[in-house]
């Protein structure tokens, strides 16, 4: 393989691999404190429609627009979150179940392909797209020029949320409140922290970034909208964060790596090398499963493990 | 040992009462700590120093009666409350997290220096080293929890509280889970805490550790101070004799067993131990070589204080818990190890203390519960399936004695404790078993029920069951059993007859003081 080509995977790669990685970004703060949300396909779903609508249906300057098409997005798939929240926190139900529920009721087939219908989006263009931004004019640099300095603005703004997650989660007060919320929150609340607040919080702003997860398949990667668009993303975002050891350096190295190799899959078929497509297309899930084993080992768990309250209602009393 | 600093009341209850529906578990209790002292609380599980020490930190409001501190009446609603006043409490059950370290677990909900948003993780550290140092805690800051032993854990819980500011210390049986070392570990930090002007409420049940640690000592029992006692520079001319008869002292005696009708061919094989050795769930040891025989028809009681490996002796005799080492007869037939279909098999009958939790499955009918043994006999099944007719019909056999309320089809979950122990008896009596098992009988029943699950017990042993009975009511063990076996830190350390018994004997054997040959 020549440079050129290498050079192309990897921005491909990034640039397919950043709304996993948002999406993830905000999985990994709603587990962390202990609530696992399996409706991440349902908000990204949510958050690609109600963007693409918003992109399609105001009118303004083509930034200003997307801005709001992007917010948008972000707080349609935090009102679903805020179901999810509701049913785990409040009233305790199983959190898997609630999280699968929001995704059949929110997916493909619910509430996003409802919207999409009622507001007749299918099959129209949008008339706003985000197009690659030409950062300090480096575009051009050799290697990096089209690695890092040509890519459309929400790659950019992912690297400043996976950093400002690492921030928040390690070096203020909020940040290790929430480990231990997620962790055990029995020592929370006994040292004052409001488990209730927290899990709230962190859930609520996990869907808001699997919405702007979900927003880059409308208004960056196509600039249309069909049902499914995000076509089991929000899958790969649960696995990534199990596979990054819930850190946000690892979500975007993992998102990354799947971006690559989806690129490398389509280039290496359009070469017309014989590889079955499943074969790329699996690839997450066997290593999520590989990553599991290590985790789940006594060697593993102690360090990488889930947060340990990952999963369980929490009920002051134990009751 | 006692300190010259000042020695002013820092914190006191005065006449207080606590009642429950039914139970009064603190009757006019008084009780005050000086500043600077080590004050022992010593007491049998149930003589109240739980309730009095959620009263001193808010957890519980007397019924009656006050609480000062420095010499103010203060009223608490939680906890928190009481932390303003300076009062903390150490549980037995830490309140840790195990993956963060030892410094993020001391700064949870709180900040050194105000800042809001910030975590100076370095800051912390130094501060926790500080006071580490300062009070001969060892623990380094910097360390994730779980990289810590049990000892080093418990000085991260110490330091959370003295890093808030606490003045009074509780420390609720603190030794329980901490090796011989561990312990003594612990004594000298006490010991420095006291020198720095905290008091430290010490509970325990283990008159060597107060005799070590303490200035005073107070004792209830039944929710009754019984007294408090000086100990002097000379701790060991204390009479230990006194403390015991203040912690187990006899009251009036009723409802003996009748023991005539129990036939002298004691020579049936009942229940024979050998050697046992089992270990708890943390894998150390909590049974320690212990050999007994129950002769058919006895029922041997075991006394002592909880937490000495009764538990575990109960579910490795029953088969539930896999042996370490030594040997199970039931009826002269060995039972291999954590096997309770062999057990049962061999005429294993077990009630746990554990009643809902591995007695009793509470998801299901009462019928089905009855027949979770039995199941598997044609009696009961065929093939694959259940014959809900038979099992239906076998718990109205069993249970037409019992009283219950409630018929067959009644969830067991909505049982109460009572009548479930009711249930869990009459499946297990319904067997006709070579040895019964049973730990903690009566525990949370009522008055009725108790006289019922007595007169049981008494009758499995008339009709040539070997019985042994775990309890920590030693009142209870006297009536009910012919023989007492005392159980301390996983060891029995003396047999007696209940017959003519002498209560000092058995409070000092309570304490770990091996019977003399």
């Amino acid at each position: 393989m020549n440079r050129g080509l290498v050079i192309q995977l990897i921005a491909t790669g990034i640039f397919y691999g950043t709304p996993m990685a948002i999406a993830a970004l905000g999985e990994l703060l709603a587990e962390r404190s202990g609530v696992l949300n399996l409706g991440v396909e349902g908000m990204m779903l949510m958050g690609a429609v109600v963007a693409f609508w918003v992109s399609r249906d105001v009118s303004g300057p083509n930034g200003l627009v997307l801005i709001i098409a992007v917010l948008a997005g972000a707080a349609a798939a935090a009102a679903v979150s805020l179901i999810h929240a509701f049913m785990t926190i409040t009233l305790r139900a199983n959190q898997v179940v609630s999280g699968l529920a929001l995704t059949i009721f929110a997916g493909a087939t619910g509430l996003s392909s409802y919207v999409g219908d009622l507001a007749n989006l299918g099959g129209n263009p949008g008339r706003h797209i985000m197009n690659a931004i030409n950062v300090f004019g480096l575009k051009d640099v050799p290697i990096l020029g089209p690695i890092i300095f040509n890519q459309p603005a929400l790659v950019y703004i992912s690297w400043v949320i996976a950093f400002a997650i690492y921030w928040y989660v390690n070096k203020t007060r909020q940040g290790l409140h929430l480990r231990a919320v997620g962790e055990n929150p029995e020592a929370a609340d006994a040292m004052g922290v409001s488990v209730t607040r927290y899990r709230y919080a962190h859930v609520l702003i996990g869907g808001a970034l699997a919405g702007v997860g979900g927003s880059f398949y409308t208004l960056v990667i196509s600039s249309e909208w069909t049902d499914g668009i995000t076509s089991g993303a929000g899958w790969i975002a649960l696995a990534l964060v199990i596979l990054a050891f819930w850190r946000p350096a690892g979500v975007i190295a993992g998102a990354y790596l799947f971006g690559v190799v989806s690129a490398l899959g389509a280039n290496l078929s359009a070469r017309g090398v014989q590889l079955p497509p499943e074969v790329f297309s699996a690839l997450p899930y066997v290593l999520t499963i590989a990553v599991l084993a290590i985790v789940s080992s006594g060697w593993g768990r102690g360090r990488f493990g889930a947060p340990a309250a990952l999963g369980v209602p929490y009920a002051r009393d134990g009751g | 040992m006692p300190n010259e600093p000042d020695r002013r009341v820092a914190l006191a209850a005065y006449a207080v009462t606590k009642r429950f529906p039914g139970v009064v578990a603190n009757d006019n209790v008084d009780f005050e700590v000086l500043g600077g002292e080590v004050h022992a609380l010593l007491g049998e599980n149930g003589s109240g120093k739980t309730t009095l020490c959620k009263m001193l930190t808010g957890m519980y409001q007397p019924t009656a009666g006050r609480i000062e501190v420095d010499g103010k009446s203060v009223v608490m609603h939680s906890p928190a409350d009481a932390h303003h006043n300076g009062i903390f409490m150490v549980h037995q059950h830490f309140s840790l997290v195990e993956r963060l370290t030892v410094a993020e677990n001391v700064m949870l909900g709180w900040s050194l220096d105000g800042s809001r948003i910030r975590f100076k993780r370095r800051k912390a550290e130094q501060e926790v080293a500080r006071l580490a140092e300062q009070y001969e805690m060892p623990v380094d800051a910097g360390k994730m929890i779980g990289d810590l032993s049990i000892g080093e854990r418990q000085r991260v819980e110490i330091l959370k509280a003295l890093c808030r500011g606490a003045r009074v210390l509780i420390l609720d049986e603190p030794t329980t889970v901490l090796t011989p070392q561990e312990a003594e570990r612990l004594f000298a930090s006490v010991r420095g805490l006291a020198k720095a002007g905290n008091s430290v409420i010490f509970i325990s049940h283990k008159l060597h550790e107060v005799l070590a640690v303490s200035d005073r000592v107070s004792v209830l029992r039944r929710g009754v101070m019984t007294g408090t006692v000086e100990l002097g520079d000379h701790a060991a001319a204390v009479d230990r004799k006194e403390l015991a008869r203040m912690m187990v002292g006899r009251e009036i005696e009723l409802g003996r067993r009748q023991r005539a009708a129990r036939a002298q061919e004691a020579a049936t094989a009942g229940l024979e131990i050998k050697e046992l050795v089992v270990h708890n769930d943390l894998g150390t040891l909590a049974v320690d070589r212990i050999n007994l025989n129950v002769a058919a028809g006895e029922v041997l009681g075991v006394a002592g204080v909880a937490g000495n490996g009764q538990r575990e002796f109960a579910e490795a005799i029953a088969g539930v818990r896999p042996r370490s080492g030594g040997e199970v007869f039931v009826g002269g037939t060995p039972v291999r190890s954590g096997r309770p279909l062999a057990a049962l098999a061999a005429g294993m009958a077990f009630v746990p203390e554990d009643r809902m939790g591995i007695g009793l499955a509470s998801g299901i009918d009462v019928a089905e519960n009855l027949v979770l043994k039995s199941f598997r006999t044609g009696a009961f099944s065929r093939g694959p399936l259940i014959r809900r007719g038979r099992v239906v019909d076998n718990a109205n056999t069993l249970l037409s004695g019992y009283e219950l309320r409630g018929g067959p089809s009644s969830l067991v979950g909505q049982l109460s404790g009572g009548n479930a122990q009711k249930v869990l008896l009459a499946r297990e009596m319904a067997s006709q078993p070579k040895v019964l098992v049973i730990a903690a009988p009566t525990r949370g029943l009522d008055v009725g029920v108790t006289e019922t699950v007595r007169k049981l017990i008494a009758e499995a042993a008339d009709s040539g069951t070997a019985v042994v009975m775990i309890s920590e009511d030693l009142d209870e063990v006297l009536d009910l059993a012919d023989r007492v076996a005392v159980m301390s830190g996983g060891r029995i350390t003396g047999i007696v007859d209940a017959e003519g018994a002498d209560v000092e004997e058995i409070g000092l054997l309570m304490m770990g003081q091996e019977q003399a040959a």
